[in-house]
């Protein structure tokens, strides 16, 4: 495993590497602004030191993931797919809780959260499941994918409560069978039961969910109805964004941030913060970074040279998309506020080795691509 | 490639757009809108109110002071993250209390809530050692009124108070000012609010999101109100209202040939110092269940029959008209005169004799006032006594009552029956429909001892005062004066108890009947005790002072009230040299 074939080198993926790092730098530099005391407290932590060991922790966590072929991930990934829902189990019952949720499991020296690695796991697995499956999909397989990586999932996760993970995954989970290929038939049922469901679901859905989360999805609908409570962060977090104007007020001149009016500014709230500063054209241009990272991430799934690694890559590409319209949806108000992270900008160590090590395998799957089957 | 694979890139496009299009809508489209909310969020207008102005005393003596008082605010925005159990601890208040106050409708988001007022040094100390934990806190500074004589001018300087929404709307001056902000709820308080207030200051600060000051912009200081000289002596109040302290009733005293009000009392009274900080819901219900009603001002509010003490003015109807001269013995007092089928009795069974009218109105004689009553007639009455200002009000303020002088046109109009001698006699001595208030009665007796003239009474010194020459006889005036002073300083006279060795001061009682003597004697309550007069003025040579007196339900007016002025008189004299020697 650690006989690299330089072949491998030559073929490892520069430019979407170079567009993570580029925007993981553009990330510290807002955390930098957005955490900079306003006064001479002292009190706050420097989050910008911390998130730049994280970076330096995940840039190996990224080689040490494109060292080994892909391939062999499949051959584990019932152990795997165990392991994490283990983990998901036993953050239920000793997990740190912050904030009034469940995610955090703490080893002593740092914490970590479970259904970050998890989402690796869940990529991998759902990968696997799905590869030496017929295409279209049965309707056994269907039903089988879904309970194994929506329904078991969704259910451990909202437990946290996390929501908005569990949303996520399972929406994953539909977006790799509609990928891998559904009969229509079944697709047109499924979305059928889906509707219909949601139909009666709804209000059992809507009491199942916490009084803040509902507070929040009302506050999505209207804002003004609590401009001081929940309608604030959203609120605040527009004025933040629209204050930015075309050229921004400059890198360290953005004033919401560091005057505390925007709320969790160093890990949900970091877009603002940027928007704040770097104003529309330098939203334009991180959008263009993010917009290539996805489109190459996308390519790869089409280049790769089997469907594992086209299954793989689909999956960390859609999660990539998934979070960072959710994430910049809640900030410029057009998406519920739930706690979702911005894709290697947002501060947070497990969050960025996870998404590192998705980096590392869509890497991976594209730097084999010319690889023979059978050396 | 396959046809769902271009669906994906396509998502992914149009993710890119609908972001893009946001961003030009919210930092193109609107950025001012934005820009402008972003400045509001980190600027914040803090009201400093400007000192308010003094109110001195006729000798420079501050009636009204301002003592610097510190106060705890939360910012709105934080009301619902504050630590209400560490603030209730710190502040010895409850935690519902605190609750009920954050819960109120914010004026506005950057407007203050007020938690506590008047905060030790302790209290301070404690906040600002745990400030991390109480996001929103703002302690301030401020000035607190502090009334050094207390309720002994209560009636007089009145009470600060909130700004209520009815003020708001009567004077929109209000409208900038912070609903914390004090202004003046009754007495000069109130109706020299806007001279006493001054002009608020403003400090434009940045604040950050937990409301603490970061850079000062801009300040604009406050401007103290205009102080306020009255034409009040602060130690004649004082010993008016130490000698009335436990009584019901009233002392106001006039300058005779100004009108300057030297004092205004009304007893009970109550404690401005406590209005502070807002009226405590216990104090206020006290005050107003109490059936001796201590917020109203019977100086001038107080309606009374003015017993003997109108004597003064039917006697000098009688001079003036020329039907009785000062030595013409008039009746020979039994004890009583009858009158069809009534029996009008003087105050002193035995009778008093023959009777002129020094001894009428030495010895409060009544019988001699009902027989000149009914030579003068009622008519003459009247006019005699609204010359001398009854029945309408002195001028001196708008809360005055007017009082009543009846005659028999007011009687037909207003009880719809005819008017009798008997009332012509009840009225010659003070009693029946009449009602005055203690003001007129000193201003009364400030028209007799300053040869006829009549001054509107006044309160700020400097103020022109209003006279006006009732060509009264000076004669006929110096005649009742003399009698007046026998009241006090001759053995018959009925105040002889009240003598001074220390001012010599002259008057007329009255005692006023509050029920008949039948009924009288059936129930033996407190409240039916007579009402006690007492008009007089000092010293007796050159009167510097007119002064009225009641004391309600006290009893006799040489018994109770005459006694009382003697020691207001005294302990205001004693006091003044005291100050004169100590400086």
């Amino acid at each position: 495993m650690l006989k690299i074939d330089r072949r491998l080198i030559s073929y490892f993926d520069w430019i979407t590497f170079a567009i993570v790092f580029f925007i993981c730098i553009l990330g510290i530099l807002t955390l930098y602004s957005a955490t900079r005391p306003p006064l001479d407290e002292g009190e706050q932590p420097p989050f910008y030191v911390k998130q730049l060991i994280w970076l330096a922790i995940a840039t190996l966590t990224l080689i040490a993931f494109v060292t080994f072929d892909y391939i062999k991930l499949k051959n584990f990934w019932l152990i795997f797919y165990i392991i994490g829902i283990l983990l998901l189990i036993i953050v239920l019952f000793t997990g740190k809780t912050a904030m009034g949720a469940k995610r955090w499991i703490n080893l002593g020296f740092f914490s970590f959260q479970p259904s970050e690695v998890f989402k690796i796991i869940f990529i991998i697995s759902i990968s696997a499941f799905l590869e030496d499956k017929q295409s279209p999909l049965s309707i056994k397989d269907t039903l089988k994918a879904l309970l194994i990586f929506g329904i078991i999932p969704f259910s451990l996760i909202i437990k946290q409560p996390d929501l908005g993970t569990a949303v996520l995954l399972f929406a994953i989970t539909f977006i790799m069978i509609i990928y891998k290929g559904l009969p229509v038939r079944l697709l047109i049922l499924l979305l059928f039961i889906f509707i219909i469901s949601i139909f009666f679901l709804w209000e059992i859905l809507w009491e199942g969910l916490k009084e803040y989360q509902k507070n929040r999805l009302i506050a999505f609908i209207d804002p003004s109805i609590d401009p001081k409570g929940i309608g604030y962060n959203i609120m605040q977090s527009v004025i933040t964004v629209g204050s930015g104007g075309l050229f921004g007020k400059g890198f360290l001149e953005g004033t919401q941030g560091p005057l505390k009016f925007l709320p969790e500014r160093h890990t949900d709230f970091i877009f603002p913060i940027f928007a704040e500063e770097w104003g529309f054209i330098g939203c334009f241009i991180l959008l263009t970074l993010y917009f290539t990272l996805f489109i190459r991430c996308w390519k790869t799934s089409i280049i790769a040279k089997d469907e594992f690694g086209k299954l793989l890559s689909i999956g960390f590409t859609s999660i990539f998309v998934l979070y960072f319209f959710i994430n910049i949806g809640m900030t410029l108000g057009i998406m519920p506020v739930v706690g979702i992270p911005l894709p290697f900008m947002s501060y947070g160590g497990t969050t960025l080795v996870a998404n590192f090590i998705g980096i590392a395998l869509v890497i991976n799957v594209r730097m084999r691509r010319f690889e023979l089957f059978y050396p | 490639m396959r046809k769902k694979d271009y669906i994906f890139a396509t998502m992914i496009f149009l993710i890119f757009i609908i972001i893009l299009l946001r961003l030009w809508q919210l930092q193109i489209l609107n950025t001012e809108k934005y820009k402008k909310l972003a400045e509001q969020n980190r600027i914040r207008i803090i009201k400093i109110p400007a000192p308010r102005g003094i109110i001195y005393d006729r000798n420079g003596i501050p009636l009204v002071e301002n003592i610097p008082s510190f106060a705890v605010s939360i910012s709105p925005e934080y009301a619902y993250k504050v630590d209400i159990n560490i603030l209730a601890k710190i502040l010895n208040l409850s935690a519902e209390e605190i609750e009920k106050k954050l819960s109120k409708k914010y004026e506005s988001i950057y407007m203050p809530i007020r938690i506590k007022e008047d905060l030790t040094f302790k209290e301070i100390a404690m906040l600002e050692a745990r400030r991390s934990e109480l996001p929103g806190l703002i302690i301030e500074t401020e000035i607190k009124r502090h009334y050094p004589f207390g309720p002994a001018t209560a009636h007089l300087l009145g009470y600060l108070g909130k700004i209520t929404e009815e003020q708001i709307k009567d004077n929109l001056q209000y409208k900038n000012l912070p609903s914390y902000f004090m202004v003046g709820q009754t007495g000069l308080e109130k109706i020299f609010d806007d001279k006493l207030r001054g002009t608020p200051g403003e400090k434009i600060v940045e604040v950050d999101a937990l409301g603490r000051e970061l850079r000062l912009i801009k300040e604009s200081p406050p401007v103290k109100g205009e102080d306020i000289y009255l034409t009040i002596d602060a130690l004649l109040q004082e010993s008016a209202y130490k000698s009335l302290e436990t009584l019901t009733g009233a002392f106001v005293a006039i300058k005779p040939d100004t009108g300057e009000i030297l004092a205004l009392v009304s007893s009970p009274s109550f404690d401005p110092n406590i209005f502070v900080e807002g009226v405590p819901q216990h104090y206020w219900n006290e005050l107003i269940n109490n059936p001796q009603n201590p917020l109203l001002n019977r100086v001038i509010q107080g309606l009374y029959a003015p017993g003997s003490t109108f004597k003064v003015i039917t006697a000098l109807a009688g001079l003036e008209e020329g039907v009785i001269t000062p030595d013409k013995v008039l009746v020979n007092c039994t004890g009583g005169i009858s009158f069809g089928a009534w029996t009008f009795g003087c105050w002193k069974k035995g009778g008093h004799g023959p009777v002129n009218l020094r001894k009428a109105l030495v010895e409060s004689c009544d019988v001699y006032f009902y027989e000149l009553g009914r030579i003068l007639g009622i008519k003459k009455i009247h006019k005699y006594a609204t010359l001398l200002g009854l029945g309408s009000p002195t001028g001196f303020n708008s809360d005055e009552k007017a009082g009543l002088v009846p005659d028999d046109e007011w009687k037909k109009n207003d009880k719809k029956a005819s008017w009798f001698l008997g009332d012509t006699f009840n009225t010659s001595i003070g009693q029946g429909f009449l009602k005055v208030t203690p003001l007129q009665m000193a201003r009364v007796m400030a028209i007799i001892v300053n040869e006829g003239v009549k001054v509107t009474p006044y309160i700020i010194r400097g103020n022109e005062a209003k006279k006006e020459n009732l060509n009264l006889n000076p004669k006929n005036l110096e005649i009742i004066k003399k009698a007046l002073s026998a009241v006090v300083n001759e053995p018959e006279g009925t105040a002889s108890g009240a003598r001074s060795y220390i001012i010599k001061f002259g008057g007329k009682t009255g005692t006023v009947q509050v029920i008949s003597k039948k009924l009288k004697e059936k129930v033996s309550y407190k409240n039916i005790e007579h009402h006690a007069w007492f008009i007089g003025f000092a010293p007796t040579d050159d009167p510097e002072m007119a002064f009225s007196l009641i004391v309600e339900h006290g009893g006799s007016g040489g018994a109770v009230a005459a006694p009382v002025a003697k020691n207001i008189l005294e302990g205001y004299i004693l006091k003044k040299r005291q100050l004169n020697v100590k400086n």
